[in-house]
């Protein structure tokens, strides 16, 4: 079965009446993926006993009719730890790695009853924004198969997008959940930094990297979050607030809503029909009672350049990890054990891992750190604080997710410098640790566009209930891809 | 282009990481890198005088736990992913050089 049509309510429904077992909804869905992913390509991991056993104890224990994620398939990218499950990053250097223990956010999740069908494709170690940047394969837009699905996230926004699942986790550093959500026409939510444990996931960004959920709507967008959201004492920077029921206030509208549009973010390089879209995007709040007006966040323009310095240097101090004596790839042929090092990461990072490790190395290195690092981390101050200043006088910010739809596999792999130009609005919310939501709000030449929506820092409930609004009010996430002609 | 990184610079970082760049790939990682750390270099537009640096955005400060030792009885997982073993130890390559290449 695929789950075009289907949202957790209507999943849910027919489980908890048992119109269908937890055995045989995961059976379909793996049949399905059987079909389907071949041109897609969105799983790296699917492991099949694995999934109709732990969806055979759900039948055993009996549906929760409470618990709306119960014996509900879901797909992991691949930078989360999950028990027994291969766990790659999509790199070389963890090809044959399995974890001993769960990513508090996959223990969260199964805890409430889902199904854990595999793991998802992404760019190696969450550096990239196309899914190219994987050791192991290139996953294609259900939309269009010549185009990316977008990254890092992207095997699991092209996994919902596609209709293979109804749930996936991904995981967002400069926008590595919102831009594959644009992309794909799904809802993928970047929740605050600290609220939802970052225990088991592959470290990139250390201060920036929040796993989030990648969803068909909104309010299954909330309800994953009620799962995974919360304390970690295997998270020193998780946050012990109070988290609220996410799916409490979804349908109270956005009367009186002040909706703030960063002069910024609409500027030079943004495509026509991504502008366009969030200009009807603040109609159609207008239309609902909110107000819209434009900001102003000054700093946009050097966001850039801070967040690539700083995710390099933490990615630089995290990847050090990764040196071939304890788990990973260890290289052959070596003379002692420097020459290890050396050979298993040269051996086993790619060219764009290297590079990020490079650029880290560079701006921490003696005579560097003060006019690098430094200077970006200050940066990153004055972009906060230009947020704060919005946040003072608008509940949210409306913003485009990324300067253009999605772009031809192969298109932009070769020049990262334009590869990161892109995540140009994504990162500044990553930055400042603000909660960010991409919904589907508009089409560009059958390629699905989504808008983003920011918050104050833990007012998830503000982004899902403007989001629920506005989805409530329009049909762009009730379109389905036609898979390149295979649907 | 003023050059902000050069071939020797870039080998030198290379080196700093544990990594080791082939010479043949070396314009082409010099060519990139030099082009981003321009990109960085616009930072020195930004008045930064007496701005605080941002290294974490995390609302909890100095958490603490007692120190205890937990055991997760994974001593036979852990070792199932180290790629060379021997009686309950994970097995590395002499540390010292032997060959006399690297003096």
């Amino acid at each position: 079965m695929n789950y075009f049509n289907e949202s957790l309510t209507s999943i849910h429904e027919k489980l908890a009446k048992k119109e269908i077992s937890a055995k045989d909804l995961t059976q379909e869905t793996l049949n399905n993926i059987q079909a389907v992913d071949g041109d897609i390509n969105a799983f790296l991991t699917v492991d099949e006993a694995s999934a109709v056993k732990d969806a055979e104890q759900i039948d055993q224990n009996g549906i929760d009719a409470d618990n709306g994620l119960s014996g509900v398939p879901v797909a992991i990218k691949d930078n989360m730890l999950t028990k027994g499950m291969k766990t790659t990053a999509a790199s070389k250097i963890l090809e044959n790695f399995t974890p001993m223990f769960d990513a508090t956010a996959v223990e969260k999740l199964k805890s409430f009853g889902t199904v854990t069908l595999g793991k998802t494709n992404m760019d190696e170690f969450a550096m990239g924004g196309s899914t190219e940047n994987s050791a192991f394969k290139v996953t294609h837009n259900p939309w269009d198969t010549t185009k990316v699905p977008g990254g890092s996230s992207g095997g699991s926004a092209a996994a919902v997008a596609a209709g293979e699942v109804l749930v996936a986790l991904g995981s967002d550093t400069g926008g590595s959940i919102r831009q594959p959500a644009s992309f794909n026409g799904v809802v993928g939510m970047k929740p605050t930094y600290g609220r939802v444990s970052r225990w088991g996931l592959i470290a990139f960004g250390s201060s920036l990297d929040q796993i989030g959920p990648i969803t068909r709507n909104v309010q299954d967008n909330a309800t994953v979050l009620n799962a995974i959201a919360g304390h970690d004492q295997h998270d020193l920077t998780s946050s012990t607030k109070e988290v609220p029921d996410f799916t409490s206030t979804l349908n109270k509208g956005v009367k009186g809503m002040r909706i703030g549009i960063p002069t910024e973010f609409m500027s030079q390089g943004l495509d026509d029909d991504v502008k366009q879209t969030v200009l009807d995007a603040a109609d159609e709040f207008r239309k609902l009672g909110a107000t819209v007006e434009e900001v102003s966040l000054p700093h946009t323009k050097y966001g850039v350049a801070a967040y690539y310095i700083i995710s390099s240097s933490e990615a630089s101090s995290n990847l050090q990890r990764f040196d071939g004596i304890r788990y990973g790839r260890r290289a052959k042929d070596v003379k002692n054990l420097e020459d290890l090092y050396v050979k298993s990461r040269s051996e086993g990072f790619g060219d764009e891992v290297k590079r990020r490790i490079m650029l880290g190395t560079f701006s921490l290195s003696a005579g560097f750190y003060d006019a690098y690092f430094k200077k970006a981390a200050q940066v990153r101050t004055l972009m906060n604080n230009d947020f704060a200043k919005v946040f003072k006088d608008f509940d949210l910010i409306l913003a485009p997710t990324a300067p253009t739809p999605a772009y031809g596999i192969g298109e932009d792999v070769s020049d990262p410098m334009t590869m990161y130009m892109n995540d140009v609005l994504t990162l500044p919310v990553n930055l400042a640790g603000l909660p960010g939501m991409s919904i589907p709000a508009g089409f560009s030449n059958g390629l699905p566009v989504g808008v983003q929506l920011i918050g104050r820092p833990y007012d998830e409930l503000s982004v899902y209930q403007a989001g629920n609004a506005f989805e409530q009010d329009t049909d762009f996430n009730q379109q389905t891809p036609k898979m390149g002609g295979t649907n | 282009m003023t050059e902000k990184i050069s071939e020797d610079q870039v080998k030198h970082v290379a080196g700093l990481a544990k990594l080791k760049i082939d010479d043949d790939q070396l314009p082409y990682f010099t060519t990139q890198l030099d082009k981003i750390i321009g990109l960085f270099e616009t930072l020195s537009e930004v008045d930064t005088e007496g701005v605080e640096p941002t290294s974490s955005v995390t609302d909890q400060v100095n958490v603490m736990r007692e120190d205890v030792a937990e055991d997760w009885h994974q001593q036979q997982a852990l070792l199932d992913n180290a790629p060379d073993t021997q009686d309950g130890y994970i097995r590395t390559p002499t540390i010292i050089d032997e060959s006399g290449e690297n003096e």
